[in-house]
């Protein structure tokens, strides 16, 4: 065994991290928590539309768009970047929509086909422009969040505010950003998620909603490429809503519960990092499985918690107190 | 703005599904202050009516008037009842956030809800009778509540007219009671009220107008004028198994009056 797993060091693990390494650990931990918390804010709204799969094609199809903006503009910039990501995005959801419409393929497999499709497109496209591009497949794949550390730094007034690693100052950004937005347009989202009929009926355009979301996600998705790559980006979308969804019914602790995990998901990623020397991205995804994991388990909701304690007696006699008052009136007025 | 113009004004309206027709022709004209049922056979395009109404199906032809004015200016004047089962009732809200959301048309974009807004929502469920769960998770409900909480987010609206697709599917006898009582009052408070209905043993006694609807409008009118057998017979075509209850039973108190 102690050839598989590395010997569990507390020290290294725990205590190294924050003081020797804190200039590794501080930039990687906060584009970790940057990542999983813009994801998870539109996540939630994602699992709630029950969009997720779309988020999983959209992770996948902004690829040709970062390659043609990366064409267009020579390098990574980050504004033909976004430009890129958003229109792909947009065409993935128009794309899907269209095949779905007009042909008699279900929804899910019309997205099936849409961003495969899409990303071989990309894959092709930096094979084929190899020269031009320098997109590595396996970072988009699998992101590069333990080398975040290493990119050029942010300074402003004249670099003496030094902001830290380019990615991580853009995902905050972007993280403020969406978490803005979702301030600002809570009501909209809501109405729009929960009962699109009566959002219409009351004028506030479901559908221009409904592409401003899949903007929005394009725009984070891309953001969040380049750390977590296409497919661990996936988990970062649908962990933390699942796991707040788990254990609250109202959507704004929801939303602050979502931000709670992606805290705990990147800090405890990290340290698992340290331990078992492996992919940081990877371990993040992991941490917060082990999250959700937990959430389903002990949740004051849980059903397999509450066999539990039925079968060892505990639960006799207890029961929900709101549940006992409606009780009345519940028999009272039906 | 006209006092007289019908609350309800609709001209040649047809819906089409992927070329598949499902309305046509449709021409209403429905006075302020009336309680209306829409009733027909399984997809007679009752639902796709109110829709076409609210300006949510591309139209074929045709037009809406709400007021004199077109949905789009008059949209909050209108109030929605969905059916039960088109929301998902798992959704993370209460029934509180449910009712206020009948205040968002009135708020616009980006304003959130004002004490004033809650004060209206919780006047709104105690209509219903429902104050009491103005807390509770949406899914704790029963059919019958969740149908009243909907009721509810309608009346927030503070509408003129009401378009309700199918409030009495799947409720018990008492909610029914309790919401055609609601009808009544808010009709007696002037409001317009259009009716999306599937049981005829009812719909004679519970509205003042009706429209017979099978993709077009077989006929519409007075209750009294239009709830006949014959009429039934042809806005239904075969399926008359509900219908022969009901005819039998027009039939007896026919005899009866002439006696």
């Amino acid at each position: 065994m102690e050839s598989l797993i590395p010997p569990f060091d507390a020290y290294a693990v725990f205590v190294e991290p924050w003081t020797r390494d804190l200039g590794l650990t501080l930039p990687i931990v906060l584009m970790g928590f940057f990542v999983t918390a813009a994801c998870g804010l539109i996540g939630n709204y994602l699992i709630l539309r029950r969009l997720a799969l779309v988020g999983d094609a959209i992770s996948h199809s902004v690829l040709p768009g970062l390659v043609v903006a990366f064409l267009f503009s020579g390098s990574l910039q980050i504004g033909a970047m976004f430009v890129g990501a958003v229109v792909a995005g947009v065409l993935t959801t128009l794309l899907i929509e269209l095949i779905h419409t007009r042909s008699r393929v279900k929804t899910d497999a019309a997205i099936g086909i849409t961003f495969c499709s899409l990303f071989a497109i990309g894959v092709i496209m930096i094979n084929a422009f190899a020269g031009q591009v320098h997109l590595d497949t396996e970072c988009v794949l699998y992101g590069e969040i333990g080398y975040v550390p290493l990119e050029e730094t942010v300074s402003l007034f004249g670099g003496r505010l030094n902001l830290g690693p380019a990615p991580v100052v853009t995902m905050g950004v972007v993280f403020a950003l969406v978490a803005v937005l979702v301030l600002l347009f809570y009501k909209e989202l809501l109405v729009s998620s929960f009962d699109t009929t009566l959002a219409a009926s009351l004028g506030f355009a479901p559908r221009v909603i409904h592409y401003c979301l899949m903007s929005l996600l394009s725009v984070v998705v891309v953001a969040a490429f380049e750390s977590v790559g296409a497919i661990l980006v996936i988990a970062t979308l649908i962990l933390p809503g699942a796991t707040a969804q788990m254990i609250s019914t109202r959507l704004p602790i929801i939303m602050g519960l979502s931000l709670a995990h992606a805290a705990l998901s990147s800090l405890g990623g990290y340290h698992l990092a340290r331990w078992l020397d492996c992919s940081t991205a990877g371990a993040m995804v992991v941490a917060g499985a082990a999250l959700f994991t937990a959430a389903w388990v002990l949740s004051p909701r849980s059903t397999i918690l509450r066999k539990w304690k039925t079968r060892l007696g505990f639960f006799a006699g207890e029961e929900d107190p709101q549940e006992k008052a409606a009780a009345a009136p519940a028999a009272a007025g039906d | 703005m006209e006092t007289t113009a019908p609350a309800l004004e609709t001209h040649d309206l047809s819906v089409a599904y992927q070329k598949k027709p499902v309305l046509y022709g449709v021409d209403l004209e429905i006075p302020e202050g009336k309680l209306v049922g829409i009733v027909g056979p399984n997809g007679a395009g009752k639902s796709t009516l109110i829709k076409a109404i609210m300006g949510l199906l591309p139209l074929r032809s045709g037009w809406v008037k709400v007021f004199g004015q077109p949905f789009a200016k008059a949209k909050r004047r209108v109030g929605y009842v969905p059916q039960r089962e088109s929301v998902d009732w798992d959704f993370p809200v209460n029934v509180m956030d449910v009712v206020l959301m009948g205040r968002y048309g009135h708020l616009g974009w980006i304003k959130r809800p004002s004490a004033a807004d809650r004060e209206i929502a919780r006047n709104c469920l105690d209509q219903v009778n429902l104050l009491p769960y103005a807390n509770r998770q949406i899914s704790n409900l029963s059919g019958g509540q969740q149908q009243r909480v909907f009721l509810a987010r309608a009346l927030a609206q503070e509408s003129d007219l009401y378009l309700m697709d199918e409030p009495f599917a799947g409720v018990d006898a008492a909610t029914e009671a309790a919401i055609i009582v609601l009808l009544k009052e808010l009709k007696a408070r002037g409001k317009t009220i259009l009716v999306v209905h599937h049981d005829l043993t009812t719909a004679k006694d519970y509205f003042d107008m009706l429209v017979l609807l099978n993709m077009r409008v077989v006929d519409y009118g007075d209750t009294a004028d239009v709830f006949t057998v014959e009429k039934l017979q042809k806005t239904y075509g075969g399926r008359l198994t509900l219908l022969s209850d009901v005819t039998r039973q027009e039939a007896r108190q026919k005899a009866g009056e002439e006696v």
